[in-house]
C-alpha cells in the first residue's frame, strides 16, 4: 500500500502540489488525472523521490521513503515515462536488464528475465533481444519500456503518461494489454494521464487534480454519478456521460434468466458493447455466452437503459 | 562511389607523404625550380621523419592535456554543483581561443624557458574552446526523457555519466577533438620559434633563408598530416555515432 500524508512540494513560493493525501491499495490501477500544471506528475514524482516533498510523507507498505536511499528506492520500484525514455545506444536487451544489472543479479538470471518479459510482450525474444530502439515501431518501443521498468519484478509500477506518443489504435491495445498485465502480475500501479477518457477505462480509483489540489478521489463510477462539484463536474459532464458509465458496467452484473436469439455476448464484456449491439440489431434482448452446463441467460435492454441515466 | 573516391585519395595521401618523409631526395627535381642561387632543394638540416614524429609528439601530448582538461571543465559545469561556472569557464576558453598563440609564446618563455613547455602551454590553450564546447553540447543533447528515466530506475548520478551521458555525447565530443587537433597541427609549427622540434623548423629554415622551397614541403607535409589525422578521427567518430544508436 502507498499511503501519500498531506504532501505539499513549492517550488519558490508557488505550490505545485498542495496538501495532497492519499491511499492507493495494494495490487490496483490508482490514475492521476489532470491538466498540465496540475500537480499529478509531482505527485507521481515524489513516489520515487525524483521529486522530494516540501512538507508531509509518503509511506510504502508502513516505510516512509525518506528514510530509504534515493537509489536502492527506484530500483525497487518500476518507471515508464511518455517517450519510453529508452537508451540508444543499448540493445533491446541490454535495456531491459537495466535495473537487474544495477542490483546484481546473475548474467543467467538477467537474460532468463529478458527473455521472459519479451515472450510476455509478444516480442520474440530471437528478433528483437539485439535490436536497437531506433529500430523499433513506436508500439514496440513502448512495451520495451514497461518490460524494462518491470525487469526487476517490482511490486509498484509508475507510469507517466506512458501512452501519450502513441496512435489511438495502439493506445486502445497498450491500454487493454496493461489491464491484463495488472491482472497478471497483481501489481500496484499509479499512472498519470490528461486523458480522462483512460483514466475511467484504466482506474480502480481516480484522482482528479487541478492547480495542485486533489479535488476528488474516487472510484469511476463514482466520479461519473457524483462528480465533485466545479472542475470534477466540468471535466466528466460531457453528452456522453451515460455511454462513459456503461462502458464501466459489465453484462454479467445485469444478467437475468432467459434466452434470446442471435449471437451471444461474453460476460465480461461492457454494457457500453452490449448496447450498442442492441442498437444494431434492433433487438431488446441479447444471450448471454452460457459456461457449460449453466442455464441460459440474457440482458436487456431496459435493464442496460436502467443503468445509463441519473440516479434517483 | 564516393566511397571508392575517398579510399583513393585517403591511400594517394599516405602514399605521397611516405615518400615526403623516407625518400626527400626523390622529389628534388619537384623543388628545384622553387629555389634560387643554387640553394639545396629538399631540406638537408635533419631527417624528415624525425621531425615530424616529434611534431606528431608535440600535438598528441597538447591534445591528451587539452581533451583532459577540457572534457573535466565541460562535465564540471553541466553537473548541478558546477552550473554557477559555466560563464566563467566559457570565458577562460574563449579567452584561450582569441589570444593568438604567438603572444602566448612570447609571454609564456619568460616564464617557462625556451622548449617544448611554452609551446605546450600555447596549443592546449588554442585547442580548448571547441572541445569544452562540444562537451557541454554534446552532454546537453542527450534526450531529456532518457535522463529521466535514468534516474527513475536508480542509476547514480557517476552512473549516469558514464554509461549514459558520455556515451550519448561522444560523437559530439570526438568532433570537437578532431577539429582542436587538426587545428594544433598546424598551430604547432610556431614551436619551432622557441625551439621545440617540430616541422616548423622546416619552414622557418626556408623563410630565414627565403628558400620557398623548404617552406612547400614543411607546408605539404604538415597539410597531408592534418588531412589524414581528420579523415581517421572522422571514421573513429562514425563508428561512435552508430554505437550512440544515432543511425541505423
Amino acid at each position: 500500500m502507498i499511503e501519500v500524508d498531506h504532501i505539499s512540494r513549492y517550488f519558490g513560493t508557488v505550490a505545485a502540489v498542495d496538501d495532497v493525501s492519499l491511499e492507493v491499495e495494494r495490487g490496483s490501477i490508482t490514475v492521476l488525472v489532470g491538466t498540465s500544471g496540475s500537480g499529478k506528475s509531482t505527485v507521481l514524482r515524489m513516489i520515487n523521490r525524483l521529486i522530494e516533498p516540501s512538507s508531509g510523507a509518503i509511506r510504502i507498505d508502513g516505510r516512509d521513503t525518506a528514510g530509504v536511499p534515493q537509489e536502492e528506492l527506484r530500483r525497487g520500484i518500476g518507471y515508464a515515462i511518455q517517450g519510453h525514455g529508452l537508451f540508444p545506444h543499448w540493445s533491446v536487451a541490454r535495456n531491459i536488464a537495466t535495473v537487474p544489472s544495477l542490483l546484481g543479479w546473475e548474467k543467467a538470471r538477467i537474460a532468463r528475465r529478458v527473455t521472459e518479459l519479451l515472450e510476455l510482450f509478444e516480442l520474440d525474444p530471437a528478433l528483437y533481444a539485439s535490436k536497437f530502439p531506433h529500430q523499433l515501431s513506436g508500439g514496440q518501443q513502448q512495451r520495451i519500456g514497461v518490460a524494462r521498468a518491470l525487469a526487476a519484478e517490482p511490486a509498484i509500477l509508475l507510469m507517466d503518461e506512458p501512452f501519450g506518443a502513441l496512435d489511438p489504435i495502439i493506445r486502445a491495445k497498450a491500454q487493454d494489454d496493461l489491464l491484463a498485465l495488472q491482472k497478471r502480475l497483481g501489481i500496484t500501479i499509479v499512472l498519470v494521464t490528461h486523458d480522462m477518457e483512460e483514466a475511467l477505462r484504466l482506474g480502480d480509483k481516480i484522482a482528479v487534480m487541478d492547480s495542485g489540489r486533489l479535488l476528488q478521489y474516487a472510484s469511476p463510477q463514482e466520479i461519473l454519478l457524483r462528480p465533485a462539484p466545479g472542475f470534477v463536474e466540468r471535466l466528466i459532464g460531457g453528452p456522453d456521460r451515460p455511454l462513459r458509465l456503461l462502458s464501466l458496467g459489465k453484462v454479467a452484473d445485469l444478467a437475468e434468466p432467459g434466452s434470446a436469439a442471435g449471437e451471444p455476448i461474453a460476460a465480461d464484456a461492457s454494457l457500453r458493447d452490449a448496447l450498442a449491439i442492441l442498437l444494431w440489431r434492433r433487438a431488446d434482448s441479447l444471450s448471454l455466452a452460457a459456461a457449460d452446463g449453466q442455464p441460459p441467460e440474457r440482458v436487456t435492454l431496459s435493464a442496460i437503459l436502467q443503468q445509463a441515466g441519473r440516479p434517483a | 562511389m564516393n566511397r571508392h573516391v575517398g579510399s583513393i585519395a585517403r591511400v594517394l595521401a599516405i602514399a605521397l607523404l611516405a615518400a615526403l618523409l623516407l625518400a626527400p631526395q626523390a622529389f628534388a627535381p619537384v623543388f628545384s625550380p622553387f629555389t634560387e642561387n643554387g640553394a639545396p632543394p629538399v631540406y638537408n638540416q635533419g631527417s624528415l621523419l624525425d621531425l615530424t614524429i616529434s611534431h606528431l609528439e608535440l600535438v598528441a601530448i597538447a591534445s591528451l592535456i587539452g581533451i583532459v582538461l577540457a572534457l573535466a571543465m565541460g562535465i564540471f559545469v553541466t553537473r548541478p554543483a558546477g552550473q554557477e561556472f559555466l560563464p566563467l569557464s566559457r570565458s577562460i576558453a574563449n579567452i584561450g581561443q582569441t589570444f593568438p598563440p604567438v603572444a602566448v609564446l612570447a609571454l609564456a618563455v619568460p616564464a617557462v624557458g625556451f622548449g617544448v613547455t611554452p609551446t605546450l602551454i600555447a596549443l592546449v590553450l588554442y585547442g580548448l574552446l571547441p572541445i569544452f564546447e562540444n562537451t557541454i553540447t554534446g552532454l546537453n543533447e542527450v534526450p531529456a526523457a532518457v535522463l529521466d528515466a535514468a534516474r527513475g530506475m536508480g542509476l547514480s548520478p557517476a552512473q549516469r555519466l558514464w554509461r549514459v551521458e558520455l556515451p550519448l555525447a561522444l560523437p559530439v565530443i570526438l568532433a570537437g577533438i578532431r577539429l582542436s587537433v587538426v587545428i594544433n597541427l598546424g598551430t604547432a609549427t610556431i614551436g619551432s620559434t622557441v625551439a621545440a622540434k617540430g616541422l616548423g623548423e622546416v619552414i622557418i629554415a626556408g623563410l630565414q633563408s627565403s628558400n620557398t622551397a623548404f617552406v612547400l614541403q614543411g607546408g605539404l607535409i604538415v597539410g597531408l598530416l592534418a588531412v589524414l589525422v581528420y579523415d581517421a578521427l572522422g571514421a573513429v567518430e562514425r563508428l561512435a555515432a552508430r554505437r550512440a544508436g544515432r543511425s541505423a
